[in-house]
């Protein structure tokens, strides 16, 4: 039996260890924002937040997250990060389809918390692992910008 | 408002039989008989006391942007408040027919917006009148004095809500002849409006249809034939059934299913299933190597179906210098981001589908088929979706047909979910096309005579669109953009060879543009060069005619800076193409970096007619770029032994945000009715950057993926 956090919550997991994340979080736990796209760590579209840091919930079992503190989209902290980040998503009307971007949005708030003030390269670095089908990629930098300018000036 | 008013309001421009139709009430009456529904909601629109406006939203929403764009038309004729509309998707039924389409119900060809123009505005515009005639009689004043405004309908010195009009508006009789605003009366169409989807996609609120919950729900899993056309012959499901949490095991059609509680009980028991197939001697020796070989040598026969026949078929025999060029396509999945889904309830006398697609009409007969029931009994839930690019909207339900003969077999609600291996090995791609070019010129570089050969499988042929759309054996969707070329060209003929194979086809954004257009694109752009002609100079003596097609690629040469001078070791290419009613011109920029191509910067200019949403347009203008170019770049599935060598985004790649150009879109003003898209910035953006490769390093990439092609 693996235990763990997600968003603030104590889970005892009795299902196989060998169980991903993501399938925990959603099968079982019944959260539904986090994704599934390829099931091997090739789209971003299943990232949370283990211990703030980005990844990959597909390929992590849950027996290698005993103890840890799991995020996910529904369990964003209230951080002037989370706020930044939705405001320029919606400002720069980011979304298509959507479904990629929760795992976007988990990929953005985790860069910004660590580096608010990210160069081009390291936004493209951060974020190419997350794929987006509907093509987004042109907002989602310019929104990444925006949340980091707007964090410099509120601090 | 009244429900059969409504239904009237949506045929008398659709002209679709709705006698004895009607909504069903909470979702679960569709069986019942009319006199039983008591105030049955109205098609596409309810208005609620606390003056929210529900606009059923008639097409699939799979990130296109209908779900802000259709309600806009509605609202800028109903005069409702923008911030409090709300919208639904709408289910299977035949008064959501796709009025372009003869009434089914299809979201496809780039025709959302532009076939709801007419009608949402109507539906609005009859709304309001309806509601303004309420407020009239209540007030006992004549409607004309009368007026409605963001919510309100307003006049001598009175107000009153939208919401607290509804009911007595509602009993009112359709208004005739209502007149729709003139373009320049608009106050939302035409203004850069934000997504009414976007703040519950951000918070990760939004259902999908991979995301239904249901009592009792099982998921489903399918292992398919490894090989195109190979059928189970036995299989020993021994392990499978003793892996915790594996509830059933079932052979189907298509392959073995293996429900579980949960998608990893469910795919860990189909990774231990042992299954024996068998396979067709013609599917084994399957290759793309073979392929390649085989359409090659069919391209130089002469017996392909004429699509059209030149004037002087000797045209050729006279030339000063002829052009000879063999391009090769590769097969394609849509891999669009969210799996294949379909959650099916198996009812007595009944069932509900919960599901992403793009022709739910379609899928509802398939699936009543697979259940022994009538369509009516079917009812379809229309789930927000995660891209489609075409998948969805497969004539023969693939996916939906799997679920239900799972659900059928299995007798619980259940839940298919496809890996992302099941979708690039499962079929339906774009087709593997091979082109031949040979091209006459004389000593100045006129062209006197084009051939064109095209060989590939037919996407149509085998479906109930095959009546309409394949004639003399050919079909429409493999030479679109070949002989309808606005360019003129003395002596185009083209051929089409249609070859069949067990691989199934399917349209694949933009269809047969595809591939007609680059082939187009890059042999004008090499005829330009022949003659050391600049390739927008060029295409503008071809176009001369054509007011339309100058505009677009003028405002695409002019915002790119084209002919200004770049950095070394950067070039700029050029493509235009018509697809879907409207054309699109690319200027691409492109440098070799590590010895790949990159792009840097691309210029769109479109000609879309009336623009209904600035910020759609320049979204999709985007995203069918960054659809095309991971495809141009990157993507290619091959064949091997009958099966496909490629399995997941590893090695099926598609673009990245780092591959991602700097795109501007530039839109030419029209007052035309909107045409697609969707569809028509991805066909330019492939031909624009090989042009755009050829001017950098004088080689021209006749194979796809550019993946492929040694740059340095
Ligand atoms: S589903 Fe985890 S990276 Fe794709
Ligand atoms: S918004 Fe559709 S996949 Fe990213």
């Amino acid at each position: 039996m693996a235990k763990f956090y997600v968003n603030g919550e104590a889970i005892q997991f009795n299902a196989a260890p060998d169980t991903p994340l993501l399938w925990a979080i959603r099968d079982h736990i019944g959260l539904t924002g986090t994704k599934f796209g390829c099931g091997m760590a090739q789209c971003g579209a299943c990232t949370v937040h283990v211990n703030g840091e980005a990844t990959r919930s597909c390929v992590t079992p849950v027996s290698a997250i005993e103890g840890k503190r799991v995020n996910t989209i529904e369990g964003l902290p209230d951080s002037p990060v989370t706020k930044a980040v939705r405001a320029a998503w919606l400002d720069k009307d980011v979304v298509q389809c959507g479904y990629c971007q929760p795992g976007q949005i988990m990929s953005a708030t985790a860069l910004l918390a660590k580096n608010p003030k990210p160069t081009d390269e390291q936004i493209d670095e951060a974020m190419s692992g997350n794929l987006c089908r509907c093509g987004t990629y042109q907002r989602i930098r310019d929104a990444v910008k925006t949340a980091s300018a707007s964090l410099g000036t509120k601090k | 408002m009244n429900r059969r008013d409504f239904l009237k309001s949506s045929t008398a421009l659709s002209g679709a039989l709705v006698i004895g139709f009607y909504l069903p009430a909470g979702g679960r009456a569709f069986a019942q008989a009319p006199a039983k529904m008591v105030y049955p909601p109205n098609a596409f629109l309810r208005i609620a006391k606390d003056n929210t406006v529900t606009v059923v939203v008639k097409h699939l929403e799979f990130g296109q942007g209908v779900q802000t764009s259709l309600p806009m038309l509605v609202c800028e004729e109903l005069e409702c408040d923008w911030t409090k509309v709300k919208t639904e998707l709408a289910g299977s039924n035949p008064v959501y027919g796709n009025v372009f389409m003869g009434g089914f119900q299809i979201t496809g060809g780039s025709s959302s917006v532009a076939n709801s123009f007419d009608q949402m505005r109507l539906v609005g515009a009859q709304a309001r009148t309806m509601l303004i005639q309420a407020a009239a009689t209540q007030w006992k004043v004549k409607p004309e004095t009368l007026k409605a405004e963001n919510g309100f309908v307003v006049g001598g010195g009175k107000k009153a809500s939208f919401g607290s009009l509804a009911d007595a508006a509602m009993k009112l009789p359709l208004p005739e002849g209502v007149k729709l605003k003139e373009p320049g009366q608009w106050k939302l169409v035409g203004k850069p409006t934000r997504r009414l989807d976007a703040p519950d996609k951000v918070d990760g609120k939004t259902v999908f249809g991979i995301d239904v919950k249901r009592p009792n729900l099982h998921t489903a899993v399918v292992m398919h034939a490894p090989v195109f056309g190979a059928q189970v012959k036995s299989f020993n499901a021994d392990k499978v059934k003793a892996i915790p949490g594996v509830t059933h095991v079932i052979e189907i059609t298509s392959g073995v299913a293996v429900l579980g509680k949960g998608y990893w009980a469910a795919k860990t028991g189909r990774d231990a299933l042992e299954i024996e197939w068998d396979i067709p001697p013609e599917s084994a020796t399957l290759s793309t190597e073979r392929l390649r070989a085989d359409y090659r040598a069919e391209a130089k026969k002469p017996n392909g179906a004429v699509v059209k026949a030149a004037a002087n078929a000797d045209a050729l025999k006279g030339a000063a210098k002829t052009i000879v060029a063999e391009y090769e396509f590769p097969f394609l999945a849509h891999a669009a981001m969210e799996p294949l889904n379909c959650t099916v309830e198996a009812r007595e006398g009944s069932a509900e589908i919960w599901a992403g697609t793009q022709m739910p009409s379609v899928d509802q007969a398939a699936a009543a088929k697979v259940l022994g029931l009538q369509p009516a009994q079917v009812k379809i839930n229309t789930m927000t979706t995660g891209g489609g690019f075409g998948r969805r909207a497969n004539p023969n339900s693939d996916w939906i047909v799997d679920a239900c003969e799972i659900a059928k077999a299995a007798k619980v609600p259940v839940k298919l979910v496809w890996s992302r291996e099941d979708d690039i090995r499962g079929g339906y791609y774009r087709p593997m096309y091979v082109h031949r070019a040979e091209i006459g010129l004389d000593a100045q570089g006129n062209i006197l005579g084009w051939n064109l050969d095209i060989v590939g499988q037919s996407i149509l042929a085998g479906t109930p669109f095959e009546s309409m759309m394949v004639k003399g054996g050919v079909d429409a969707t493999s030479v679109e953009g070949t002989a309808d070329t606005k360019y003129e060209i003395p002596n185009l003929a083209v051929k089409l060879h249609t070859v069949a194979l067990p691989v199934p086809a399917l349209w694949w954004r933009s269809v047969g543009h595809t591939h007609t257009a680059y082939v187009m694109e890059t042999l004008i752009d090499e005829v330009a060069a022949a003659s050391k002609q600049d390739p927008v100079e060029f295409r503008r003596k071809l176009l001369a005619k054509d007011a339309k097609f100058l505009a677009v690629l003028n405002l695409a040469a002019e915002k790119s800076g084209w002919g200004s001078a770049l950095p070394p070791g950067r070039a700029r290419g050029v493509a235009i193409v018509e697809s879907f009613g409207t054309v699109c011109a690319q200027v691409a920029e492109v440098s070799l970096e590590n010895g790949a191509p990159k792009v840097h910067r691309v210029t769109a200019a479109i000609d879309c007619g009336t623009v209904v949403n600035p910020l759609t347009v320049e979204a999709q203008v985007q995203s069918a770029i960054a659809y095309g170019l991971g495809a141009a770049l990157y993507s290619e599935l091959t064949l091997k032994q009958g099966g496909v060598v490629q399995s997941n985004f590893h090695d099926y790649r598609v673009l990245r945000l780092s591959d991602m150009p700097r795109v501007a879109v530039h839109v030419v003003p029209s007052g035309n009715k909107p045409s697609g898209v969707g569809e028509p910035g991805t066909p330019p953006i492939a031909p624009a950057v090989a042009n755009a490769l050829a001017a950098l390093t004088g080689k021209r990439a006749r194979v796809l993926p550019f993946a492929n092609e040694k740059w340095a």
